[in-house]
């Protein structure tokens, strides 16, 4: 069985605005995965249900054999300690060390501090950001920035990681460094990757399957795809 | 363990929330702090209230006196009469024949015993009669009336009537401060869910982050209902200091009672020690309350 499935999905949202219509996708233990979409196509849609943060409206979408439209509110935190998840924000936490900010999953699980502390240098050793342990979020650039959060994605050890535009608010030689973290990720853990984006370059380069929806279906699925945008159809 | 990291996590949480709000901290503070003063008024004053009033319904004693040509059977009569008068306490009732009465009396007293001595059952003007408690002292008035209305009752006496309109007037205040209290509670509750909200508020972002990276609802709610339970806690400070000094100073001061050696307070001992336990314990179950409804209401968890 696969790792990810989405099966006929429909996801319409309470101001009648159908996001997914009809969704099929698989995704395997271990791939890297690209979604692109002209603006609101539905790609955050999809990649939300991925980690319940959205309940699809119909269909079945299951992640790691849980199935996310069936999972109450109080278990969410079940599949989310599953899986990570990267923005384009960050979402860090500004008064907190890097430490501190890697540490918190655990830390709110209630993980012993030896533990954590272990965990919380082998995932900023796995970013590259091991001597800025002791920094504050706004003491880095926006591309450290990033790296703490994709340690913090990582420092579970999740079998899959949710990247909804990382590079999106960064230039594009940082990109460049994000992309080859994330790519060091996939290769060495095998961690699955699903990284929603619109950048054009990263996507022709790294050669990953590239998955295109198009209002809320999709259009076309390769595996070493190139990026495509409206013109192709 | 892992529970016992958690809790610990959120103590520290919970604590660090209280001083970062600390205005609106003080002033739900603030409010359960005269709010338990009052709770602990309203207590120290309805276990008196209770204690004496007990005390003096004990000692209240209605004594009926019946008439000298009432026989035997009359006076069984009368007894089923008196004992089925809802207010008579039934296992109270005591008859007592003059002659009874008159040894009583001679027991007493050694006047009475010089006096009373030649009298014999022919002689004794003293009458035969029943002694009876009743259950609510508030009615003792209309239980009275309605026994001297029975045949062969010659005259009903019971105590002073200044205590029992006093014990009226006791309960009436303790009625109005418990109803109080209540609405103190009711608004410290709803002060302690404002202070809440507004750190709920304030952490957002944080809950936000936490619900993404896989923290529980246990996790993300304990915290908010801690800084409520300390909320509590700190406000009930002043009140068990005012029950523990406040308490002993008026029974020391008083020497013990009100006005009339009648009303009898409670020794202090061990009874600041309860009533402080139990103020303490309102404290924080308010607070919990007040937090747990605001954790629900502004949490969505
Ligand atoms: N919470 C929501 N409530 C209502 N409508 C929503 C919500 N989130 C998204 N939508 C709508 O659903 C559609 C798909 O949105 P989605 O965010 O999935 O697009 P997207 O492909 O991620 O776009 P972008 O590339 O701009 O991020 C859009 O029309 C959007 O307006
Ligand atoms: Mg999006």
């Amino acid at each position: 069985m696969k790792f990810i499935k989405i099966e006929d999905c429909y996801k319409v949202y309470k101001n009648g605005v159908t996001a997914t219509a009809g969704l099929n996708l698989e995704i395997a233990k271990g791939e890297f995965v690209f979604i692109i979409g002209a603006t609101g196509c539905g790609k955050s849609t999809l990649i939300k249900m991925l980690y319940r943060e959205e309940k699809p409206t119909k269909g079945k979408v299951i992640v790691g054999g849980i199935d996310v439209a069936k999972l109450r509110n109080s278990k969410v935190y079940k599949l989310r300690r599953k899986l990570g998840i990267v923005f384009q924000d960050f979402k860090l936490l500004p008064k907190l060390t890097v430490y501190d900010n890697v540490a918190f999953p655990l830390n709110s699980m209630g993980a012993k501090k030896s533990e954590v502390k272990a965990r919380v240098v082998k995932a900023l050793e796995l970013v590259g950001l091991k001597e800025k342990i002791r920094s504050y979020p706004n003491e880095l650039s926006a591309g450290m920035q990033q790296r703490v959060c994709i340690a913090r994605a990582m420092v579970n050890g999740p079998k899959l990681l949710i990247c909804d535009e990382p590079t999106g608010n960064l230039d594009p030689e940082t990109s460049k460094e994000i992309m080859n973290v994330l790519d060091g990720i996939n290769k060495e853990l095998g961690t699955t990757i699903v990284m929603v984006t619109h950048d054009k370059d990263i996507v022709n380069r790294m050669k990953k399957r590239v998955v295109l929806l198009e209002n809320g279906v999709l259009v076309s699925d390769e595996l070493k795809g190139k990026y495509k945008a409206h013109e192709s159809i | 363990m892992k529970a016992f990291r958690i809790l610990l996590r959120s103590i520290n949480d919970g604590l660090r929330s209280i001083f970062r709000n600390f205005s609106l901290s003080t002033a739900s503070i603030l409010c359960s702090t005269i709010t338990l003063i009052l709770v602990a008024v309203a207590m120290v004053l309805s276990a008196n209230v209770d204690n004496f009033t007990k005390k003096i319904e004990d000692d209240m004693t209605i004594v009926v006196f019946l008439d000298s040509k009432a026989t035997s059977e009359e006076v069984e009569i009368i007894r089923n009469k008196i004992d089925n008068i809802a207010n008579v306490d039934e296992d109270e009732t005591i008859y007592k024949t003059k002659a009874e009465v008159k040894m009583e009396m001679q027991n007493e007293s050694a006047i009475f015993n010089t006096v009373m001595g030649d009298w014999d059952e022919e002689t004794n003007p003293l009458k035969d009669t029943f002694q009876l408690k009743v259950k609510d002292i508030e009615q003792i008035n209309e239980t009275a009336k309605e026994i001297e209305n029975i045949d062969k009752v010659s005259t009903v006496r019971y105590g002073e009537g200044l205590v029992e309109k006093m014990v009226g007037a006791f309960k009436w205040i303790e009625r109005i401060a418990y109803g109080a209290v209540l609405a103190l509670i009711l608004v410290t509750i709803f002060l302690i869910i404002n202070t809440i909200k507004l750190t709920i508020f304030s952490r957002q972002r944080e809950i936000s982050i936490m619900r993404l990276v896989g923290a529980s609802n246990f996790v993300i709610k304990t915290p908010f209902i801690i800084e409520g339970m300390f909320l509590g806690l700190i406000g009930s400070i002043i009140p068990v200091l005012v029950v523990l000094f406040g308490y002993t100073t008026l029974y020391d001061m008083t020497h013990g009672y009100l006005f009339s050696p009648i009303i009898q307070l409670i020794k202090p001992t061990p009874f600041i020690y309860y009533t402080s336990a139990i103020l303490v314990v309102i404290a924080m179950i308010v607070g919990m309350i007040g937090s747990a409804r605001a954790a629900r209401k502004y949490l969505k968890v």
